[in-house]
């Protein structure tokens, strides 16, 4: 019977696919790559040109999922179908190091190459902002210091915070807590804007704390897990509110944005790189020391990242929006990539 | 008031019973012209959404099936690119060491100086152009690649001019459409003021013009040149699972549609299963993307990101859909036919294979068809098992990384080369929806060819 053969050699193929499967999946020859969202088109980027550059090798693929959680795969262990490489960025913690060690992933190279700056920034045509990390602070809080005693936040208007400020509502766009950048935000804007207060600062241990990462519930701040088109379309939505962004999102997207100056710096891959603008962070890639010579231009990938010609000054990547390292400090990093030193974690 | 006897006549004015009558009768008339226009109203309102959504997609993704291209005059110097010679195998030279020469070779021809070729030709338009690297760099950056898969397959081509189309940056695409408002300060661009002026004159000059975008048919995606970012690898990742939801879930579904309803006896446990299979229809898609990162990747070890693990999470997606569609379609084959097969001493299974299955078959396919036309469009699953990833390459067989076409929607829609890739997401979608389109549509053919009526 006609159906009976197309079924049975249906029946076959689905029996070839599902033994063949484990046996292909031995000696993967692509490098796999997933984690933090602001690294992935820098890592987008050189994995294409790397496709290009070596006849031998693909281009590698790059996932996305944020630093946590592709650390978290990263350290699943070791195989084929574990990653190769996590995109992060902060460095790995203490924590993270130690539950990769049990899953027998030892060897953490971790390589630096490059800077990212953290922005704020409102719609075009609307006021412009110089702000202080103690505006914002003061903004998002949900207690705030007033006359020595904390109170719930009053403010309604930027200028309510600081008569320098324009008379506007306030409503901050900050990214959710799955973002790398949610906790650079905290460390170098809140935290410095929070401690600036001496009640905040005589405050101690969990109690200030509290008092410093307790943002108010009001509906005045907003968290976006997703990515920066969606804190982007909140602000074409929302045209009062000033949106936290990376610098290369800005640099690509000036014609909808204008930026905010912080402590009087306006961020801009010089000032960022001469340290000048404060909220800044370093960009990390972690490479799996097991898999090197086990999955084909994993070595070659890593050191293909910090030639110059890809992330030093006048590359594609600072073209994107990458803040570069210097040259000694990107030829150090080479070295450490070489000996693969392990990374301890912080 | 009037009075009914108990022979059902009325007594009382006759000319009241009328009135009443007459009364409600405008009233009943009005009732339903009322539920005919909510009916109308009901229908327009959903064809007005589907032809705004259609009319918004049609009209953003439109104009990005045309792109700006340049049609230049190059010449492969030889003394510019200076190409180092083809190895040649030498006598006694083991196959992969000369492999690893000829790796090393084509390293080297691509480390060579294409974009100062493609600098000189743009020179020619425009001489005083300065510098001529801001010039170079209003054609797209990859394209240097292209020339040199030019050169690579006819090696010829060194010393010659040929006329090629090399793709336009993005940004010089986005200036020319006017995606972009032409009324900004100068520093809201990311072009420089004399690189739109540029634009503006070869476009004037014809160099650049809109050619339809075969980039996006036959390239994968990009992020170092956007411009070139296409859908092949997104098509055949769809394609690749299609077929594997096609050859798993339709004999699997079909066999299990003809056990339950020819052979399976009816009682608790085949009730059991008969609700479960409802059950499962109704099951939202992300969870099955849950269960197959559990089960196909972390347990099975099948490799990341795809197609052979979205073909199978898709397949149980689809499976209750078939297995329901397909009982449907047998129950819907009159009991007499069996019965006269039956009568006419064929076996159980001769009946079910010989006479009800085949007077069954444009329902399964129908049922099959929309199912994988379901399947295509599905994107969530498909996040969960890291299809959503960055793929450069086009895979050859399904075990190897790709994305799908939904998933390469929502990939771009977050590019944040926004102004681009705006048009770029509505193209793709208009692709994927034209697909679905004509899936439905052979579904709707083989159904009105096909099925019988009893």
């Amino acid at each position: 019977m006609k159906f009976a053969t197309l079924a049975s050699a249906s029946a076959l193929a689905l029996s070839v696919v599902a033994f063949t499967a484990p046996a292909s999946a031995q000696g993967r020859d692509t490098i796999q790559i997933a984690g933090s969202s602001t690294v992935l088109p820098f890592a987008s980027i050189v994995a294409e040109e790397f496709g290009n550059a070596f006849s031998n090798f693909k281009a590698p693929v790059v996932g996305s999922g944020g630093t946590g959680g592709g650390l978290k795969q990263f350290c699943e262990g070791t195989g084929d179908n574990t990653i190769d490489i996590a995109n992060a960025s902060r460095a790995i913690k203490k924590a993270e190091v130690e539950a990769c060690n049990k899953n027998g992933v030892k060897q953490i190279v971790e390589v630096q190459f490059g800077f990212d700056g953290i922005v704020f920034a409102s719609a075009t045509g609307k006021a412009q902002f110089a702000l202080e990390p103690k505006h914002v602070y003061a903004a998002i809080a949900a207690q705030v210091p007033v006359d020595g005693k904390m109170v719930a936040n009053p403010y309604t208007k930027w200028s309510q915070v600081d008569k320098s400020l324009p008379d506007q509502e306030i409503v901050l766009v900050i990214p959710a807590s799955n973002h790398g950048t949610r906790e650079v935000f905290e460390e170098k804007v809140i935290h410095p804007g929070a401690v600036s207060y001496p009640e905040i600062k005589a405050l101690k241990g969990d109690e200030q704390k509290k008092a410093i990462l307790g943002f108010r519930q009001d509906g005045r701040v907003i968290e976006i897990a997703g990515d920066y088109t969606e804190t982007l379309a909140r602000l074409a939505a929302q045209n009062d509110a000033v949106g936290v962004f990376g610098l290369s999102f800005y640099d690509q997207n000036k014609d909808k944005l204008q930026v905010a100056t912080v402590g009087g710096v306006t961020p801009s891959l010089e000032t960022i790189a001469e340290g000048k603008y404060p909220v800044s962070r370093p960009l990390f890639f972690y490479v799996k020391g097991e898999h090197i010579g086990k999955v084909p231009g994993l070595e070659e990938y890593a050191a293909y990242f910090l030639n110059a010609d890809i992330s030093g000054s006048g590359s594609p990547l600072v073209e994107a929006g990458l803040i570069p390292l210097d040259d000694a400090k990107r030829a150090e990093v080479l070295k450490a990539v070489k000996a693969r030193t392990v990374a301890q974690g912080s | 008031m009037s009075d009914i006897t108990a022979d059902g006549l009325v007594t009382g004015s006759p000319t009241r019973i009328a009135d009443v009558v007459a009364k409600s009768l405008v009233k009943r008339r009005a009732k339903e012209k009322r539920f005919r226009m909510y009916g109308i109203a009901a229908v327009a309102i959903g064809i007005g959404f589907v032809l705004l959504m259609f009319g918004t997609i049609l009209n953003k993704g439109l104009p990005a099936f045309w792109q700006s291209t340049f049609r230049l005059d190059v010449t492969f110097d030889a003394a510019a690119l200076n190409l180092p010679t083809r190895p040649v195998r030498e006598e006694g030279q083991s196959m992969a060491a000369f492999q690893q020469t000829l790796y090393e070779w084509q390293n080297q021809v691509t480390m060579a100086n294409w974009n100062g070729l493609i600098q000189t030709s743009l020179q020619k338009y425009l001489p005083d152009a300065k510098p001529a690297s801001r010039l170079r760099a209003l054609v797209s950056s990859g394209e240097r690649f292209r020339l040199r898969d030019m050169v690579l397959a006819d090696p010829n081509l060194v010393g010659q001019t040929v006329t090629v189309d090399l793709l336009a940056d993005a940004n010089v695409d986005v200036w020319l459409k006017g995606n972009i408002d032409r009324d900004l300060a100068d520093n809201q661009y990311l072009l420089s003021p004399d690189q739109r002026a540029w634009s503006d004159q070869l476009y004037e000059q014809g160099v650049i013009r809109m050619a339809f975008a075969t980039s996006l048919f036959t390239n994968v995606d990009s992020r170092s040149s956007p411009a070139s970012a296409g859908l092949l690898g997104a098509m055949i990742g769809s394609l690749f699972m299609m077929l594997i939801v096609i050859l798993v879930a339709v004999p699997i579904g079909v066999l299990a549609a003809i056990y339950l309803e020819e052979f399976a006896p009816k009682n608790r446990l085949t009730d059991l299963i008969e609700v479960n299979i409802n059950n499962l229809a109704a099951v939202p898609s992300i969870v099955f993307g849950l269960l197959g990162a559990a089960v196909f990747i972390n347990w099975m070890k099948l490799p990341l990101s795809a197609p052979i693990v979205g073909g199978l999470v898709l397949t149980l997606m689809t499976l209750p859909t078939i297995i329901i569609a397909t009982r449907a379609a047998l129950k819907a084959v009159p009991p007499s036919i069996r019965q006269a097969a039956l009568g006419l001493g064929a076996s159980r299974s001769q009946s079910v294979f010989h006479h009800v299955l085949p007077l069954a078959r444009p329902g399964i396919l129908t049922a099959t068809i929309i199912g994988v036309a379901q399947a295509l469009g599905e994107t969530a699953p498909l996040l969960l098992i890291g299809m959503s990833a960055f793929v450069a390459n086009v895979a050859t067989t399904p075990f190897e990384q790709s994305t799908a076409l939904p998933v390469q929607i929502y990939l771009w829609q977050a590019n944040e080369a926004r102004n681009f890739f705006e048009a770029r997401t509505s193209a793709a979608i208009i692709l994927l929806l034209a697909m679905m389109m004509m899936l439905n549509a052979f579904a709707l053919v083989l159904r009105r060819r096909f099925e019988r009526r009893w």
